[in-house]
């Protein structure tokens, strides 16, 4: 069981979690539901139907000025300045040496507007790293992470379920986007972006607003199948979607490039920004280690901390693991040497006393099927 | 919904006794706390152990626990239908979800056991 805190923050929607029967745990220093009806089975919701989930412990900081774009690309690996009005890109704040800080989305809200969201681990530092690396230029750093309240709704029919509850015209939001408006008569942000793998939304609103859209969305959405998710489920849909948590996968002590994320360092883009210098060392030397999936081909299932094998040589560690839900196999994620890397390649996993096979794959594991989403909304 | 025949270990694990077998599985409190079983290790078969040994896993989707031995003695027989069927432990755990029969070698071992009432105060004390 999970130590629980004292120091522990409360998310505006405890006392629904508690009325749902939520197991609750301390997570990045909040006490959030693990599961309500269990792991698998919202899992399988999510991804057949869909899931409702409180994030209100992720981080909102919202960046405002005449220089925000700017700033924020010198805080940052990506160009915030290359986005619409409307739209999202997922990015890094790295250290100067390289190493990752958080995983972000940056939203852009106005041409002088940003919002980036961040792991509610991280939010502070976070906050206190955009503070340092936005000094002396034309913005606002506004860190609304206890203010604000982030309920997302995934899944085939979130779309289907939001829709009659707002006035954002949800056909016309793309993978990516967001948009301002209401849901269920509260002013609220909403973005087509998450962290399972299927359509879906994140809906931020102020907090004293968040039981209402909660509620609103839970009983829409329970009538065709809909139920409340936990961080349990959660974890489980986005490592079959091959996407990386911070702390297992990403760290401190890993480049953007060697977690397959190299794509959101922009080399190329006009003036310095924080980790430049050392990302550009790394990428000319290449990476020490690769992120890769595996699937175990033997019994037993990979666990986070396990170690890698190619013959009796250690070549990396299990960073996540479990028992796919969707696939029925056990999936995790590794670090290997660059040269064990290529998917086909068979290593093994210590899994306690046996070597069990497994075989490196591309990811994500799990990819949705291909649908008309935007026309069903 | 606790079954009042059998025996209980402090690592939530129940033992029924019959002549000198002991059926062994996990409890409904544990199969809750656990929550979805999704891979079940079990020892083999003719395997001697000893009480409080850990001689099996038992992995839910977000944990792993392992199972020991509530009573010294032979593994006789184990319940293989839990290698395809994991799920068995959450819907059935009293039942279906057994896991492994031992042959006792040491009665003086099931002292070391709970009764219902000390179980029931050790999952009451959450």
């Amino acid at each position: 069981m999970a130590q629980v805190h004292d120091a522990s923050l409360a998310t505006p929607l405890a006392d629904r979690h508690q009325a749902l029967g939520a197991r609750i745990v301390e997570f990045g220093g909040w006490l959030m539901p693990l599961q309500y009806a269990g792991i698998i089975e919202e899992h399988r919701a999510v991804r057949s139907r869909a899931g409702l989930f409180d994030l209100s412990h992720m981080g909102e900081l919202f960046v405002e000025g005449s220089e925000a774009a700017a700033a924020l690309g010198y805080a940052l690996t990506t160009e915030p300045a290359s986005l619409k009005v409307g739209r999202a890109q997922y990015s890094m704040i790295c250290f100067p040496d390289g190493g990752i800080l958080d995983d972000l989305i940056v939203y852009r809200l106005g041409e002088e507007r940003f919002m980036v969201v961040a792991n509610a681990s991280n939010a502070s530092a976070v906050s206190d790293a955009l503070a340092e690396r936005l000094a002396g230029r034309h913005v606002v750093l506004d860190d609304r992470s206890l203010a604000t309240a982030l309920v997302a709704i995934q899944g085939p029919l979130a779309a289907a379920i939001l829709a009659p509850m707002t006035g954002v015209a949800l056909a016309d939001l793309p993978y990516y986007g967001i948009a301002e408006g209401n849901v269920a008569g509260v002013p609220a942000l909403i973005a087509r972006t998450g962290y399972t793998g299927e359509d879906g939304f994140e809906v931020m609103v102020d907090v004293a607003a968040a039981g209402r859209v909660w509620d609103a969305l839970l009983e829409a959405g329970q009538p065709v199948g809909a139920v409340p998710v936990g961080l349990g489920a959660r974890d489980t849909l986005r490592l079959e979607a091959g996407m990386p948590l911070y702390g297992n996968e990403l760290g401190p002590d890993t480049t953007p490039f060697e977690a397959g994320q190299g794509r959101v360092v922009k080399l190329a883009k006009e003036g310095d920004f924080v980790g430049r210098a050392a990302l550009e060392k790394a990428s000319a030397e290449g990476p020490r280690k690769l992120l890769v999936g595996l699937v175990v081909r033997g019994r037993g299932i990979a666990r986070h901390g396990y170690d890698v094998f190619a013959g009796d040589r250690r070549i990396g560690v299990v960073t996540s693991g479990t028992q796919s839900p969707t696939l029925g196999q056990p999936i995790a994620m590794a670090y290997v040497t660059p040269s064990e890397a290529a998917p086909g390649t068979i290593v093994a996993v210590g899994i306690r006393d046996q070597r069990v096979p497994a075989e490196v794959v591309p990811m994500p594991f799990y990819r949705r099927p291909a649908q008309t989403t935007d026309a069903r909304a | 919904m606790v079954p009042q025949d059998l025996r209980y270990t402090k690592e939530h694990e129940w033992v029924r006794i019959e002549g000198d077998l002991a059926t062994v599985g996990i409890t409904d409190f544990a199969a809750q706390q656990l929550g979805d079983v999704v891979f079940v290790d079990l020892p083999e078969v003719g395997r001697t152990v000893a009480q409080f040994e850990a001689v099996g896993v038992i992995e839910s989707v977000k944990a792993v626990s392992d199972l020991f031995a509530p009573v010294s003695g032979d593994v006789v027989e184990t319940n293989t239908e839990l290698t395809s069927k994991p799920e068995l432990l959450n819907s059935d755990p009293f039942g279906q979800g057994w896991m492994l029969r031992i042959r006792l070698t040491d009665r003086a071992a099931l002292d070391g056991l709970l009764d219902l009432a000390a179980y029931e105060a050790l999952t009451s004390e959450g």
